[in-house]
């Protein structure tokens, strides 16, 4: 029964790993390009949100509605000033100066907020907790999944019922055509950063929720989201989410076999599935 | 009739090689201009510059007297004129409905053409509107490009060799096409290499050679001899 | 027609004697030179090896790796396992470090070679991890707090004995002499070795490789085989210079050796700074290096957002990076690896 609970435990971590990935997956879909610094970013949002929370005496998911934005603007500017500037052939300085950037925030964070190890208080949620059968289901982890479950969808919603989803499918298709068609490709490009910026953002509640963070944990952040995507199929929504799953579970596994195996587990699991499934589980073009 | 297009001594290049020479070409309201010559003669860079996927000089290309070739793309389709490029060039993950509807991407200029309209005009596209783009034929994947370029209400469509790789019989479906999308308030300018196809429908003809226009004309006035010379260079 | 193709230019020998002089005077410094010096220098070789095998991968073969980390860390625990479990001479430890990095280039190059581009990128960084966890679960070198060389072997370093002699110098400075001829002789080895794999019909194959990946593999190039020979070079030169950091830093651990900050990061911005796909341009990025570590270390967190900064901004406007900005003015070469051609006649 044991390893019944281990195995749930970790699907429901999955979700918050998927939530980690959501946002790297849709913009990869759409431009190619991995942010390196999309782990960083996570968890300024995670601080904006914890200032948000104590200075403003806020609730969670207030903070949360008002960061939301916030962090649409900064992925939008992000990507008109800086990362538009880098779209090409040339995969090094996308890479270079996310690279860069991810340095920068990560310090940036140090600076304001030093190297201590904050948490979002969520009151009573953070114990609480329901039975199923013999299984104890803790809410926050139950919350977490759920979300990732409704992010999904509505990413999916949005990438294939509206005009929006048509003009990201088109843009990633072919950027010269879809600007013959009237659509500006960095536009497209500043909206979809903006975008996994609000994912990012409800990501970084419950990182900040669930657990202690500082303002080193970002790369870790983004190491976890990018073995989900691979995991899941580049460019496939849902496969990022199973993928998400697979790294919760192989950590929970390796966590219930030795507790310092935890992390290396689910980077084992990973380098498994690169070996036998190098294209992941749910390549794109079989969806 | 009032100059709606024109372009005036415009160059091109890529890099160092240089593919158009100082190109002057009008196009009045409601008429079909055709461009022709041979392989490498300039065609596409002339087509693609006016629709400003290469960039000019503000006062190389005019709409209706105002500068336009410093624009990029996506406004010059805002500003009215839309290129059905080369190849069709299809986004072969929307389906054929999603291809068209994003034509129309840029609401803010309304116009006859509608997706009932491009439907009333291309009927075959109704019954395959589900369908992933790339999964139709040749001649309607050049339906569904023309549709597309349509569906953003153009004062002026390029049409860049739409009946490359098509059957004569297709390529009399596609051309059949034409007169509507006139009657509908667009006028046209033609890239073919086909020079019957061309003669046959347009009102004047610009024959293109190494970047320079070698030759203007209607199709009933030009000697042939003429236009061979046009088109292939002069025997020394 | 008849041409030659010319890899040199003029003025090539004068750059040759500058650099031979440059480095005998570099060679004898510890006869002159103070203790102090000599350990920032010994960190500037470092870096500089580092940063020209990072850009052999980056630059020159189009992989860009954040994992090089990996390959310092197993180079430094490659010396201290010689050291402790087999007694072996930590300068002969070096070889060990070299296998060492030899064997995790080959096995992880098993993963990471089925990804591309960002992936590739993020895939070197995840197996780096893997080898960080797992080196800190290896608890004979000390696990997850790492461990410190033994007296003994740092004592009986060879050439340690004969420095002493010579200079009349303390044990500990005699260490440091060594250590600091060993990082000059690497740098020169690299700086050498990069110079003349570029000029062979390697450098040629890289560059085919990047501009135009369809046209190289039609001209025959094996590009997956070039690749990761790169990846492995590099790998094994990152491994030795790890295996000399840490010999004379005399501590190691999981943290410390296999930092993506120090080992990856830092390398990172030196290339871009100098100038990424050059020889020089790692040449001027560790000068440039120096002096803002100098300037800036007290600053702590400020010091690597400035430099964070400076290669985001760098990499935005002036890709090519400093060096790209006095050659492009200048067309200045001090290791001329283009190749010009000159038409000699013409028959028209």
């Amino acid at each position: 029964m044991i390893w019944v609970d281990t195995v749930v435990q970790g699907i429901l971590l999955g979700g918050l790993y998927a939530l980690f990935a959501a946002g790297l997956s849709l913009v990869f879909g759409i431009m190619r390009v991995v942010n390196l610094a999309h782990g960083d970013l996570i968890v300024m949002a995670a601080y904006l949100i914890l200032v948000l929370v104590t200075a403003l005496n806020l609730s969670p998911l207030i903070a949360l509605l008002l960061a939301a934005p916030l962090m649409f603007a900064v992925g939008w500017l992000l990507q008109q000033l800086v990362l538009n500037r880098t779209v090409g052939e040339d995969v090094l300085p996308p890479l270079l100066v996310t690279f860069g950037l991810s340095v920068v925030i990560q310090n940036a964070l140090l600076e304001g907020f030093n190297a201590d190890s904050r948490r979002i208080g969520a009151g009573s949620l953070e114990i609480a907790s329901f039975s199923v059968g013999p299984i104890t289901i803790g809410v926050m982890p139950a919350l977490t999944f759920a979300t990732a479950i409704l992010v999904t969808l509505a990413l999916q919603l949005i990438f294939y019922r509206t005009a929006l989803g048509r003009a990201f499918r088109a843009t990633s298709d072919d950027p010269d055509t879809a600007s013959l068609m009237g659509i500006r490709p960095g536009n497209i490009f500043a909206v979809a950063t903006g975008l996994g910026m609000v994912v990012a953002t409800i990501a970084a509640l419950y990182l900040g929720m669930r657990a202690n963070f500082d303002p080193t944990i970002g790369p870790a952040r983004l190491i976890y989201a990018f073995e989900a995507v691979i995991i899941g199929g580049m460019g496939s929504l849902w496969g990022t989410l199973i993928g998400g799953i697979v790294i919760g579970v192989a950590q929970t596994v390796g966590a219930a076999i030795d507790p310092e195996w935890q992390i290396l587990s689910g980077h084992l699991a990973f380098l498994v599935i690169l070996l036998v499934r190098p294209r992941g589980l749910f390549p794109a073009g079989g969806r | 009739m009032s100059t709606l297009l024109e372009t005036s001594g415009l160059t091109a290049f890529y890099g160092d090689f240089q593919a158009l020479y100082g190109v002057d070409t009008t196009l009045a309201e409601g008429e079909t201009v055709a461009v022709i010559g041979a392989n490498g003669a300039g065609k596409s860079t002339l087509m693609r510059s006016i629709a400003g996927s290469v960039r000019q000089a503000p006062e190389m290309i005019r709409l209706n007297g105002t500068p336009i070739g410093h624009l990029s793309a996506d406004r010059v389709n805002g500003v009215g004129v839309t290129l059905v490029p080369e190849g069709r060039r299809l986004f072969p993950s929307l389906t054929v409905e999603e291809n068209l509807l994003i034509g129309g991407w840029r609401s803010a200029r309304s116009g006859p053409w509608t997706l009932e309209e491009v439907y009333r005009l291309f009927p075959v596209l109704k019954d395959r509107r589900g369908n992933p783009a790339m999964a139709l034929s040749g001649g309607q994947q050049q339906m569904v490009a023309i549709g597309r370029a349509l569906m953003s209400n153009p004062k002026v469509l390029l049409c860049d060799e739409i009946s490359l790789g098509l059957a004569p019989v297709v390529i009399r479906d596609i051309y059949a096409a034409v007169p509507s999308i006139l009657e509908r308030g667009a006028s046209l300018i033609i890239v073919e290499q086909n020079i019957e196809q061309a003669l046959g429908i347009a009102d004047r003809v610009y024959c293109l050679m190494e970047g320079r226009i070698t030759l203007e004309g209607r199709p009933g006035e030009i000697d042939r001899a003429a236009m061979h010379d046009a088109y292939f260079g002069v025997q020394a | 027609m008849r041409y030659r193709v010319q890899t040199g230019q003029g003025g090539s020998w004068i750059v040759a004697l500058a650099a031979l002089v440059i480095v005998v005077v570099f060679a004898a410094l510890p006869f002159f030179g103070s203790r102090s010096l000599m350990q920032d220098l010994f960190f500037v070789f470092t870096m500089l090896t580092l940063a020209q095998f990072w850009n052999l991968l980056a630059g020159y073969g189009g992989l860009v790796s954040v994992g090089q980390q990996m390959f310092v860390g197993a180079g430094a625990y490659g010396v201290f396992a010689a050291a402790i479990l087999w007694g072996i001479n930590p300068v002969a430890g070096l070889a060990v470090s070299a296998v060492a990095a030899l064997v995790l280039a080959l096995v992880s190059a098993v993963f990471v070679f089925r990804l591309n581009d960002a992936y590739f990128a993020i895939g070197t960084w995840v197996v780096a991890e893997v080898a960080r966890l797992s080196f800190a679960q290896w608890k004979a070198v000390g696990g997850g707090t790492g461990t410190s060389l033994p007296r003994e072997a740092r004592r009986n370093m060879w050439g340690a004995d004969w420095v002493e002699q010579v200079t009349g110098l303390r044990a500990a400075a005699a260490m440091d002499v060594v250590s600091y001829w060993l990082a000059l002789a690497l740098v020169v080895a690299t700086i050498g070795g990069i110079y003349w794999l570029m000029r062979r019909k390697t450098g040629l194959a890289l560059a085919a490789m990047r501009d135009n990946p369809q046209a190289a593999a039609s001209a025959g190039l094996n590009a997956g085989r070039i690749k990761l020979a790169v990846y492995v070079i590099s790998a094994v030169g990152a491994g030795i210079a790890g295996g000399l950091i840490f010999m004379q830093n005399g501590r190691v651990s999981p943290d410390s050796a296999f930092s993506v900050i120090d080992w990856t990061a830092y390398v990172i911005f030196i290339v871009v700074i100098g100038g990424i796909g050059t020889i020089e341009g790692p040449i001027i990025g560790v000068i440039v290096f120096f002096l803002l570590q100098s300037l800036l270390a007290d600053l702590g967190s400020w010091y690597l957002m400035v430099l964070g900064l400076l290669g985001i901004l760098i990499m935005l406007f002036a890709p090519r990076g400093l060096w790209g900005l006095i050659s492009g003015r200048t067309g200045f070469a001090l290791f001329p690896i283009q190749r010009r051609l000159f038409i000699e006649e013409r028959e028209d």
